[in-house]
């Protein structure tokens, strides 16, 4: 994070050193760029703030904690799907997870979905790319995600 | 000024904060619970998108057209999905951050497949979340996550390019 407001500093350092006036323009074009997706933003917002109080950590851990391989592929794969939490709080809980016997395979599976697939991040995407491609495109990450995930377990052996 | 119906991001947006602010007056549980969850996620992006914008809008009127062309554009080769990765590898945030970027290289005349290459690959390669990531879950579980991912990505991104190169598929700015 440090290291994203030093770029950010230096890149503006040298660009006012190099022309006052483009730097300013860059700057307006910033402001206006993100004014633009802004709405987008505060959507998706409210749509994260109401997942996860629908879903709290605790339910998830509960529901991934389930004995059938299977079920729990599933279930990880829509909760990754349809919730978004920064790294610091999945991959501890993961961590966790993890060492109360929850397989590789739903845990890959929960990690990867959750970057993958953006069911919150679906207003921005849209806004972007359009509905057609948004959804295509998740899809595609669902499917990626899922063969990831069978992967991991197949390497870890999980499916002997 | 010409009359517009609100949209329905603008009622969702009204109907929201009016189910807040009666949800503090009546401390109805719930609702304080959703607002401090919407205030905890919009401080950790408050951090992050005014230096991801600065730097898109300084990308947007320093790079040339030229340049990405030459590295990103329809004749790259495989040096573009290289870069394409890295880029997304560099990327802070998350998806969210990847869209607008998306649009300014689409922009600056990136070829789609590198663009979509980029997306996916922001989500999955991000370099400080791939380290969190190996810490909690060992370095074998990243690697290999990466190794499978990172193919598939890219085939399903020359996939979608060529399956919109029939419809004269655009990027859209957000208005």
């Amino acid at each position: 994070m440090v290291v994203l407001y030093i770029v950010t500093l230096l890149a503006l350092g040298v660009s006012v050193v190099a022309s006052p006036s483009k730097t300013w323009q860059a700057i307006k074009v910033a402001f206006k760029k993100f004014i633009h997706i802004l709405p987008a933003f505060i959507i998706m917002l409210i749509l994260i703030s109401l997942v996860l109080y629908a879903l709290p950590e605790k339910t998830i851990s509960t529901c991934l904690a389930r004995h059938n391989q299977w079920l729990g592929i599933l279930l990880a794969a829509v909760l990754g799907s349809i919730t978004l939490m920064p790294g610091f709080i999945a991959f501890p809980l993961s961590g966790i997870l993890l060492k109360t016997g929850v397989s590789y395979t739903v845990i890959a599976t929960f990690t990867t979905t959750l970057m993958m697939v953006g069911i919150v991040t679906y207003p921005i995407e849209k806004a972007y790319f359009g509905n057609k491609v948004t959804i295509i495109r998740n899809i595609m990450s669902l499917g990626i995600a899922l063969v990831v995930a069978l992967c991991i377990g197949f390497i870890f052996g999980e499916f002997s | 000024m010409k009359y517009k119906k609100p949209s329905l991001r603008i009622s969702i947006i009204l109907t929201y904060s009016l189910f807040l602010f009666i949800s503090s007056v009546i401390q109805f549980n719930p609702g304080l619970q959703i607002a401090r969850n919407f205030t905890s996620f919009s401080l950790q992006m408050i951090k992050v998108l005014p230096c991801a914008f600065i730097l898109i809008g300084l990308f947007e009127t320093w790079v040339h057209k030229e340049h990405v062309e030459k590295f990103m554009g329809e004749k790259s080769g495989s040096m573009g999905y290289a870069l394409s990765i890295v880029l997304a590898g560099t990327t802070v945030g998350g998806l969210y951050v990847a869209f607008p970027v998306a649009y300014s290289l689409f922009r600056k005349g990136a070829r789609l497949s590198y663009i979509f290459t980029y997306v996916g690959a922001a989500a999955i390669c991000r370099i400080p979340m791939t380290i969190f990531e190996a810490t909690f879950l060992g370095i074998k579980f990243s690697i290999i996550r990466l190794l499978v991912s990172v193919p598939l990505v890219i085939l399903s991104a020359i996939w979608l390019e060529f399956y919109l190169k029939s419809e004269n598929y655009v990027i859209n700015n957000p208005h």
